[in-house]
């Protein structure tokens, strides 16, 4: 690693104002690693550990806050989160190892940067990591890469399995910055790459993650989340699928379902989610959602698996929302 | 030595960790990670260094009684915590339970790999989620064993989470 100072601000306003120069750090499991790899080289690091953002609670409009220091394994294994909020539990387990989850932190997992090659390697053209070089991906190695919502500049995917639940829950992200605090819809808080693929989030500069809240409807009896990966346990998503629905009977009344592992953000098409309204639950249904929703995928050399993948998993996904096999 | 680019270095930084019970006093530069600290200051190389990413846990300790990766971990982050290595979790002459479990199981070949099985095993029983051999399979998937040992550090896990569970 280079050298770098260190900060450890006691409350937000001195850590926004310290984030417009240097990166903050909570768990670190993904940054430390960026900046032994020379991807990263901040000249400071300021420690979000000492604001007392790590609590869990209940709002006042039934939802659940979840700080943004909480770590992850917290979150996951919280009472109300199992209870409320299986989908989010089971996301967060599907992804990264224990030992990086009682580290890694809520704010932190939706910061994630891309797994792809090219961007770790200082050596390769990357547009994201400098601007304007090139992406070697859409030649070359791109089964982590996307199908949905790329561009020319940019081929990389979210890594995070936690956000695809989330961006399913339609959670809520609060800010705390120079100018205040705001708050982003999940759907609007990761960037599409366009032609600026370095730029991920909406978040401004000093801007610091201080929570994520939950809305009331946790979707706890009619939720599935279906990650394939090349290996049984720790390995990023090629295709991840979180599913909830709200059923009357045999009918379908509304399904939401949010991909992992196959575009820059957690990916939701709400047009395509229509096909889900008073709908019989069964095969054919799922599947011509999943046709309408992959009707824009755009495949790469190294991905065109991801495709008939997709389907298949939305329709499993959903299937075990609805206890399909069960009906 | 990391690379100088003109500027002075920052000053080290005090603190103080307490590893496997004894206080440790030091300077450290903000980059150290708890791995260097714990085999380059203090001089304890019964942690590992493999991969040094956070990928194969064979840097993993006790933290606080938490089982996380020190090679992804800023000493200066930590000051004032407790830290338990491969090294410090024997009872005197007397093995841990999970330590004489590996040896009675045969679960290592090389060994490089085994302070960061133990270290945590040691976190996953603590924590209490695993039922059943899947569920240890899973919850241990953060340690890699290039030698494939791991049915028997299955076969030592469950062992030991059996009679913790039969004795609480």
């Amino acid at each position: 690693m280079r050298p770098f100072k260190y900060n450890r601000p006691l409350d937000l306003a001195t850590a926004s104002n310290a984030g417009t120069s240097g990166s903050f750090i909570a768990g670190g499991t993904n940054l430390l690693d960026l900046m032994k790899c020379d991807v990263e080289q901040p000249s400071q690091l300021v420690d979000l550990n000492h604001l007392g953002l790590g609590s869990i609670s209940e709002t006042a409009d039934g939802g659940l806050e979840l700080g943004a220091l909480a770590t992850n394994t917290t979150t996951a294994y919280h009472p109300i989160v199992q209870e409320r909020y299986p989908i989010l539990s089971r996301a967060i387990l599907a992804g990264a190892s224990p030992q990086l989850r009682n580290k890694a932190t809520n704010g932190g997992n939706l910061l994630q940067r891309t797994r792809c090659p090219y961007f770790f390697d200082t050596d390769s053209p990357c547009n994201k990591r400098v601007p304007g070089s090139g992406c070697p991906a859409k030649e070359g190695y791109s089964k982590l890469h996307a199908i949905l919502g790329a561009s020319d500049s940019c081929i990389a995917t979210h890594p995070s399995d936690m956000c695809v639940a989330l961006r399913a829950l339609d959670a809520t992200i609060r800010v705390s910055g120079p100018h205040g605090e705001r708050r982003i819809e999940f759907a609007d808080f990761h960037r599409l790459p366009g032609d600026q693929p370095e730029i991920e989030t909406s978040l401004e500069k000093g801007e610091v993650i201080t929570a994520i809240l939950l809305p009331a409807d946790g979707f706890a009896d009619n939720f599935a989340y279906f990650k394939v990966r090349e290996r049984a346990s720790y390995a990023f998503a090629l295709v991840s699928v979180a599913a909830v629905a709200r059923l009357e009977g045999n009918q379908l009344k509304e399904g939401r379902v949010a991909l992992g592992g196959v575009a820059a953000k957690p990916w939701r098409d709400l047009e395509a989610e229509s096909l889900l309204c008073d709908q019989p639950c069964n095969a054919e249904t799922f599947g011509n959602f999943a046709d309408a929703l992959l009707q824009s995928a755009k495949t790469y050399p190294g991905n065109r698996f991801k495709v008939p993948m997709a389907r298949a998993a939305i329709v499993r996904a959903l299937s075990e929302a609805t206890h399909l096999n069960q009906l | 030595m990391p690379e100088t680019s003109g500027s002075p270095l920052p000053e080290p930084i005090p603190i103080t960790l307490k590893i496997n019970g004894s206080s440790h006093s030091i300077e450290v530069r903000p980059w150290s990670t708890l791995l260097d600290v714990l085999r380059d200051h203090i001089h304890l190389t019964d942690t590992k260094i493999g991969c040094d990413h956070g990928q194969c846990g064979a840097c993993t300790i006790l933290l606080n009684g938490q089982r996380i990766n020190s090679c992804l971990s800023l000493a200066v982050m930590h000051n004032g915590d407790e830290i338990t290595t491969i090294g410090g979790i024997a009872d005197c002459e007397n093995l841990h339970p999970l330590q004489q479990a590996f040896i009675k199981h045969d679960a290592l070949q090389c060994g490089y790999c085994t302070p960061g099985q133990i270290c945590s095993a040691i976190g996953l029983v603590s924590e209490g989620h695993a039922k059943s051999r899947e569920d240890i399979r899973e919850l241990m998937s953060g340690n890699l064993c290039r030698c494939g040992a791991y049915t028997n550090i299955v076969d030592a896990i469950e062992e030991v989470m059996r009679s913790e569970s039969s004795t609480t």
